[in-house]
């Protein structure tokens, strides 16, 4: 509350600001605005901003991390009696005074005794404390609003370059933004790291990489029945590119014909029609395809090999018979079909920004060579179109390979190597999935083998886009 | 034929052969002939190759030409002048028909080639741009290899029956163009990356790779430096004792430097037609006289 209303009368000190920039400026020019070296506005904009801007941040910096001071403030002195308790009870005490301190609910702990003089003297301290740090930030910022303001109103003159100024801020505040995305794939990347090498010095790399047994369920205390676990990743990389590869059978030609189809053949009225709905199809949660995979798509394929199987059973093929009446619901051919289905606005709207990319003049060339419609989007178009097609296409394997929901409710959580795609498989993001939710502990190799299994997920797909983008430059290079 | 005393210098010194200078491009003339039966026969130079009578066009309820006749003489350069947006490449373009790409395009009159109608439903658009080749304002070359470029209408055509006759096609054509010296050792290299020039005369090689009666070209050197421009008024110059030339020109310059006969369009309608050099030195309208003295357009 304190925040913001100071938030507020600091937006006001900084209108005023403004206020008084432009008033000093128009008065040094004499009313005769063009022998500013700027804008009215602009002078206005910088007292605005050096009056404003650093007084807010602080402000801010005061409300996100004031209550960490307070807290080591607070903490810094411990009563006797209060440094005999276990860590956690320390722990325990101090949340209950900053939440008695601040009115609210403590835990159910009794305090007697020295502890309870100790409570008492703390939570007149933390109050005390609280009003300190809460009035020096508030002056502390007044202080810098009142500075900065002072600094610049003197410099106002008809010489002073204000719009380059602000322009600097305005700068400073985009760089600011795209170092701030930077800064934040740099530490989950960072992190990933970190944690994958904590895994990978419980399990060697390489038994990681090219063990073929996945079974993660190891004992957490000793009277524990569990396997000793292996952390052979291969057959969930096997599964992850069965489902993959399954998906862009399906989602590559659909997505890339219909986008020829959109590009080159529908009239306007139908591609107005046919792309909304395809957008549609791109909006639908992935978690809806899941169960739309396990409820529907599942059923379906299992009931049709079953039929298959009985019809074949006792004949020449028995053995593939029998195999086909016991297929299940969950397969790597329901996750991957219903993945591709997911996939095809992807790759149709992609395929079909790049193909109405290609000039219209090698169009009007062909045709004015005598080439029919299919000849020229076969020999001219699709040529030209290439390179970016390619690269949709990559992008859509590394969605293939990240996507989660639908896989974890279509594909199963069996860890098998396999071709088959009739077979329950796993991909790796399932068993991110199941390794990671619930309770668990972050320092068994089992949650922490999830860390591991992120890194070399994302290894590959950054190597798949990077291949992506060099398949684009080669053929620009050629072609442009 | 009378010399336009306005003529570009380079194209004085050409000998002009009568007979077919590549045999092997001409023994693969296409059959596309039997598609559109040929009314007069035989073709001589003086005869007119594409005869319009009232030719109206509408891009939806605008009208972008208003009867238009003309006639368009055989083996020789017609130039289409004009201010922009005089319906002048509207009317090059209803001669094979590209106007077909445009949905809201309607064309009405008739425009006859060797008296039979473009427009008529038994002509098949994609056999007749086979017999019309068109040269567009900016280079177009396909990103394909120089030879592929120059191999897409025999290709598409079957005009070669084997890989030595297409070689054959592809080496006269780019040599008409006046191509050949300069990428016979890189013809399996990029089109797109040759010079600007070099992209129109390539373009020009794979338009007469057909070997086409009549060849369209919109603004040919519009994009073109002066030299890449003289060089392909050279060969245009050149390609008029095989082919029948039609050039929409900004530049009266060149319309006078290679064309024999020039047409005049103002504001939809063909104001003049004649020779080009009665056109340049005794206009009859006062229009065609102020656009070629610069007064406006």
């Amino acid at each position: 509350m304190l925040t913001w209303l100071s938030l507020l009368f600091l937006a006001l000190f900084s209108g005023a600001a403004f206020m008084a920039g432009r008033g000093r400026a128009l008065k040094a020019a004499g009313g005769a605005t063009a022998r500013l070296h700027s804008l009215p506005n602009y002078y206005g904009a910088y007292a605005a901003l050096w009056a404003g801007a650093p007084a807010a941040l602080l402000l801010l910096l005061g409300a996100m991390f004031g209550g960490r001071v307070e807290d080591a403030v607070l903490q810094a002195q411990r009563p006797a009696a209060v440094s005999a308790l276990t860590p956690d009870r320390q722990n325990v005490f101090f949340s209950d005074v900053q939440a008695i301190a601040s009115g609210q609910a403590a835990s159910e702990v009794a305090y007697d005794g020295p502890l309870r003089a100790a409570f008492d003297a703390k939570v007149v301290e933390a109050r005390n404390i609280e009003g300190i740090v809460r009035y020096s930030i508030l002056g502390l910022a007044g202080l810098v609003a009142l500075g900065g303001f002072l600094l610049v109103i003197p410099r106002v003159n008809t010489e002073f370059r204000a719009r380059n100024r602000v322009e600097g801020w305005i700068a400073g505040v985009l760089i600011a933004c795209s170092v701030a995305a930077v800064l934040t794939t740099l530490g989950i990347v960072l992190s990933l790291i970190y944690e994958s090498w904590r895994f990978f010095e419980t399990v060697p790399i390489l038994g990681f990489l090219f063990g073929t047994e996945w079974a993660p369920q190891i004992a957490m205390r000793a009277d524990q029945v569990a396997s000793s676990g292996a952390f052979g990743a291969v057959p969930l990389f096997a599964g992850t590119f069965l489902v993959m590869m399954i998906a862009m059978l399906v989602a590559a030609p659909i997505g890339l014909y219909s986008a020829i189809y959109l590009s080159e053949y529908a009239n306007r009225g139908l591609r107005s029609t046919i792309k909304p709905l395809l957008e549609i199809l791109a909006g639908v949660p992935t978690v809806v395809y899941g169960f739309f995979a396990a409820l529907t798509v599942g059923p379906l394929f299992r009931a049709f090999f079953n039929g298959i199987g009985e019809q074949m059973a006792g004949g020449p093929l028995d053995g593939i018979a029998q195999y086909l009446m016991q297929v299940q619901n969950q397969m790597a051919l329901v996750a991957g079909v219903v993945m591709g289905i997911m996939l095809i606005p992807f790759v149709s709207s992609l395929s079909d920004d790049i193909i109405n990319a290609v000039p219209q003049s090698l169009r009007d060339g062909s045709y004015a060579m005598g080439a029919t419609k299919s000849e020229t989007v076969k020999k001219v178009v699709l040529p030209a179109a290439l390179p970016g097609i390619m690269a949709a296409m990559l992008l859509a394997v590394s969605r293939a390979v990240g996507e989660t929901m639908i896989v974890t409710m279509a594909a199963g959580l069996q860890a098998k190597l396999t071709a088959n795609p009739l077979d329950t498989v796993t991909t790796v993001t399932v068993q991110i999935v199941t390794l990671l939710t619930g309770d668990q502990e972050f320092d068994s190799p089992k949650t922490l083998s999830a860390f591991g299994l992120g890194l070399t997920l994302f290894v590959v797909t950054l190597g798949l886009n990077i291949i992506a983008l060099r398949i684009v430059q080669k053929y620009r290079e050629q072609y442009d | 034929m009378t010399r336009n005393p306005l003529a570009f210098p380079l194209s004085k010194g050409h000998a002009m052969p009568t007979e077919n200078r590549d045999d092997t491009l001409a023994a693969h003339a296409p059959s596309m002939a039997s598609a559109i039966p040929a009314g007069h026969g035989h073709v001589t130079t003086g005869e007119f190759k594409i005869r319009a009578r009232d030719v109206n066009v509408f891009y939806g309820d605008k009208q972008a030409l208003f009867d238009v006749n003309l006639d368009v003489p055989a083996k020789s350069v017609t130039a289409f002048i004009g201010p922009s947006g005089c319906g002048k490449s509207t009317f090059l373009r209803c001669i094979n028909r590209m106007n077909d790409t445009i949905p809201s395009a309607k064309v009405h009159g008739s425009i006859e080639i060797d008296g039979n109608d473009v427009n008529a439903k038994s002509v098949d658009p994609v056999v007749l741009r086979s017999r019309v080749g068109m040269v567009f304002q900016k280079p177009n070359p396909f990103p394909k290899t120089i030879f592929e470029n120059v191999a897409y209408g025999p290709k598409i055509h079957g005009l070669a029956t084997g890989k030595a006759e297409l070689e054959a096609i592809v080496e006269a054509s780019l040599k008409k163009a006046g191509l050949w010296n300069e990428v016979a050792d890189r013809l399996h290299q990029a089109g797109t990356g040759l010079s600007g020039g070099q992209q129109q005369r390539l373009v020009i090689a794979r338009a007469i790779a057909v070997s086409p009666e009549v060849i369209l070209m919109d603004e040919p050197c519009s994009a073109l430096d002066p030299i890449a421009t003289a060089k392909i008024e050279e060969l245009i110059d050149e390609l008029r004792n095989q082919f029948c030339i039609v050039i929409v020109t900004h530049s009266m310059a060149q319309a006078a430097r290679v064309s024999q006969k020039t047409a005049f369009f103002h504001l939809g309608k063909l104001v003049e037609s004649g020779p080009t050099e009665e056109m340049f030195t005794n206009p009859r309208d006062t229009r065609t006289q102020d656009y070629i003295t610069g007064r406006f357009g």
